[in-house]
């Protein structure tokens, strides 16, 4: 195994400033949000209750998020030890993309101080996808956490107590990856409810399996690109040579995928919606485009090596899966005549800021703790 | 299934067109109407048929029949002819086959034989002023029969809103000095119990059903503390209300036959007196003839007949006193927003972000292509 060590420099960068900028100003109009209500910073209504927050910052912001949950299931469910060196960064990216999807989540409630009730078992609804989504989601940002002490640990040399975590740290492992098992497939149930709401497209029994492989799929991709971007942001060898194995396992997996998806739409007689030519096709088609090109692209093994076409197939997944979920949850969403969404200023100034906040925490952690390997000697 | 008289109710029903089904049917109604377990229908229908006709003694002061008349004209299948096989009706002014001193006789000869065993009713206020001189029957006053007959039934249900507390005889100034049931025998320190089944008239169910519990179970139902039975009055209309969304949400009737008026909305303004009633009309209903079949049903404010101090007394069109429901001080909104369209600002940040995210890796994928990596110039971009 490979050590991992911190990549030292300065904190105060030119992206770090910009991030912090738009922090800032997405600061300001949660101070609005949390003063006059949700009706002063966004455009959410009955019939659109879910907007950005919910379809980016939850849906799309954990399914990026499943980097860690990716490569802990391929490095300890199916024991591939040689990719080690590539959870803890995944992990790290999760633990940020987890923890700021729960704040968001705390952002779109409207009475958010009630919202601890969740917890009180006297109020839980055992029966209820949202009640399973909202559990899972807040076990498992605690398990991210606890999954990633060991590196705070080493940092502050406290090495009995790591060593003493590292003893129990399996079942956290373990939950680690049967938590996102369950949640990333009911995120597709929480829209199978909605029923008729939702475009047959879309709308569909299978949807908790084809919610369940893209997100994995995504945190593959999100593994390639994080690696690639980091590699050039900061100046480091890439590791093609694990990355190129690791995308290797992409085309099977979208082969599944989009055999069921299709499969499905056909034994519906649904396909042709797709051709009608309206938004909802369209995107559809979008869509399916972008799941495609990494299909082909990654089927061949010296694209596989190749930087730019794996980076390529890796922003084409991690589209496909955004795209697939923004159809699901706002574009093939229809509550009925007379509604109308489209995000606001400041919800996407919002949206925005969080994204900023998780770039500025993983430029800190990995410049100030062992998260990268060390294996770049220059 | 043979009752002590030596009349088989059943078959007696059975040619009267009344199948057994029916009559079960008809007792376990009774049951629901008190809230009591389905259960509970049978050991109606046992209790009915099984015990000697209760005797019951039904005393008319100062009222109107209107009482007695709602009874009467019941259509609910064979209704009148049951309660009629049921109890023994042994005295009742209005429907007594005898008259004058034959049916006095009648009433004297039924307190004789059944001592503490027969029900009393009551109909009508007792007016106290002057001696009682103002309602007599058979030369003596409506005060002095009450107490006689009292004294000696084994409970005595008050019949309308004139025998449970005074009712429209009672309203200022009251020149009779009528007065209810209950506080005559309260004055005579007379312990018979009394079940007030106030309305004007009242539900003819709430009245059956306190007879039959009665009969069945040999005790009184649970009473709230003006002596009337909970299972009927223990709410407020207005809790029950198939208008009571429209008064949470401020939709008022403002006038007789408005829009509002004609869609249905909260007759509240209209001097509505449903918030300070307790009766069960609107889940009881009337007449049988199925929903919306009550005042409010019909679009007309609830005049508050059951309740002491409220119809009567307050002018029809006076709004009611809230006991402890008040409308909220801002209204939800009638028309919701259906939410907001795209606007400038939104689709450039939007737009922006896109085109620099997708730009971005654009660069860096052409980046990528050139052999030599490492260094060099540029940016990248976040997701």
């Amino acid at each position: 195994m490979t050590e991992s060590k911190p990549l030292g420099g300065k904190i105060i960068t030119l992206p770090f400033l910009v991030c912090s900028f738009i922090a800032a100003i997405a600061g300001f109009l949660l101070i609005k949000r949390f003063i006059f209500g949700l009706g002063s910073v966004t455009n959410l209504s009955d019939g659109y209750p879910w907007g950005i927050w919910i379809a980016y910052d939850v849906v799309v912001g954990t399914a990026f998020a499943c980097g860690g949950y990716a490569m802990a299931l391929l490095v300890y469910v199916f024991n591939k030890g040689e990719y080690h060196q590539l959870v803890r960064p995944a992990l790290l990216a999760s633990m940020f993309g987890y923890t700021l999807a729960g704040v968001s989540i705390f952002f779109d409630v409207g009475r958010y101080w009630q919202a601890y009730n969740l917890i009180l078992p006297r109020y839980s609804q055992l029966y209820s996808v949202m009640f399973e989504v909202a559990l899972c989601v807040t076990t498992y940002i605690i398990v991210l956490w606890i999954e990633f002490t060991p590196t705070f640990l080493k940092k502050f040399n406290k090495e009995t107590l790591r060593r003493r975590l590292n003893r129990t740290l399996f079942i956290f492992i373990a939950l680690g990856v049967l938590l996102p098992t369950m949640h990333q497939s009911s995120l597709g149930l929480l829209v199978y409810i909605a029923g008729q709401k939702v475009s047959p497209l879309w709308q569909t029994g299978f949807i908790l399996l084809l919610f369940l492989i893209s997100a994995i799929t995504m945190g593959f991709s999100i593994v390639i690109f994080e690696s690639i971007v980091s590699a050039r942001a900061l100046k480091r060898e890439m590791e093609i040579p694990v990355l190129s194995k690791l995308a290797g396992y992409i085309p099977p997996l979208l082969g599944i995928y989009l055999a069921v998806r299709f499969w499905d739409l056909v034994g519906r007689e649904k396909l042709g919606l797709a051709f009608t030519g309206d938004l909802k096709a369209n995107m559809f088609i979008i869509e399916n485009l972008l799941y495609i090109i990494p299909t082909i692209l990654l089927l061949s093994p010296s694209k596989r090596s190749n930087p730019r076409w794996l980076f390529v197939s890796a922003v084409s997944m991690l589209l496909a899966g955004a795209v697939y979920r923004f159809n699901v949850f706002l574009i093939g969403f229809d509550p009925g005549p007379g509604w109308q969404y489209f995000p606001s200023f400041s919800e996407v100034v919002i949206t925005l800021g969080l994204i900023s906040i998780e770039i500025i925490g993983y430029m800190i952690f990995v410049k100030r703790l062992p998260v990268l390997p060390s294996l770049s000697q220059a | 299934m043979r009752s002590v008289d030596g009349l088989d109710i059943a078959k007696n029903l059975e040619k009267q067109g009344v199948s057994r089904r029916d009559f079960l049917k008809f007792c376990t109604v009774m049951a629901t109407a008190m809230g009591l377990p389905l259960g509970m229908g049978a050991k109606i229908a046992e209790a009915v048929t099984t015990l000697k006709r209760p005797p019951v003694l039904w005393l008319s002061a100062q009222e109107c029949t209107g009482c007695t008349e709602t009874l009467l004209r019941s259509s609910h299948p064979t209704l009148e002819k049951l309660i009629l096989e049921l109890i023994s009706l042994d005295y009742h002014e209005t429907l007594n086959a005898g008259s004058g001193h034959q049916a006095e006789e009648s009433r004297l000869k039924s307190m004789r034989e059944n001592k503490g065993k027969y029900i009393l009713v009551v109909d009508g206020s007792i007016p106290v002023k002057d001696g009682g001189i103002y309602c007599k029957i058979g030369g003596k006053t409506a005060l002095s029969l009450l107490e006689e007959m009292a004294s000696q039934a084994a409970a005595v249900i008050a019949i309308g809103s004139c025998a449970s507390w005074g009712g429209m005889p009672s309203s200022s100034p009251n020149p009779t000095g009528a007065t209810s049931a209950q506080e005559v025998l309260k004055m005579k320190a007379i312990k018979t119990p009394v079940v007030n089944i106030p309305g004007c008239p009242p539900n003819q169910y709430n009245f059956l059903s306190t007879v039959l519990y009665f009969l069945t179970l040999k005790r009184l139902p649970e009473l709230d503390e003006n002596g009337r039975p909970k299972f009927a009055y223990g709410r407020l209309i207005h809790e029950n209300c198939e208008r009571r969304p429209h008064f949470d949400a401020g939709r008022f009737a403002m006038e007789f036959g408005d829009d509002g008026h004609r869609k249905g909305y909260c007759l509240y303004k209209l001097g509505c007196k449903g918030p300070e009633t307790y009766n069960n009309c609107p889940a009881q209903l009337f007449g049988d003839v199925g929903a919306g079949a009550w005042p409010v049903g019909t679009g007309h404010p609830c005049f508050g007949c059951s309740e002491k101090g409220v119809g009567f007394t307050i002018p029809l069109h006076s709004p009611a006193r809230l006991k402890f429901i008040t409308p909220p001080a801002n209204f939800p909104g009638i028309a919701e927003e259906r939410g907001k369209g795209v606007t400038v600002a939104a689709v450039a940040v939007v737009a922006g972000v896109a085109g620099a995210a997708l730009g971005a890796a654009a660069v860096t994928a052409k980046n990528l292509g050139k052999k030599d990596e490492g260094q060099a110039d540029t940016e990248t971009k976040e997701r």
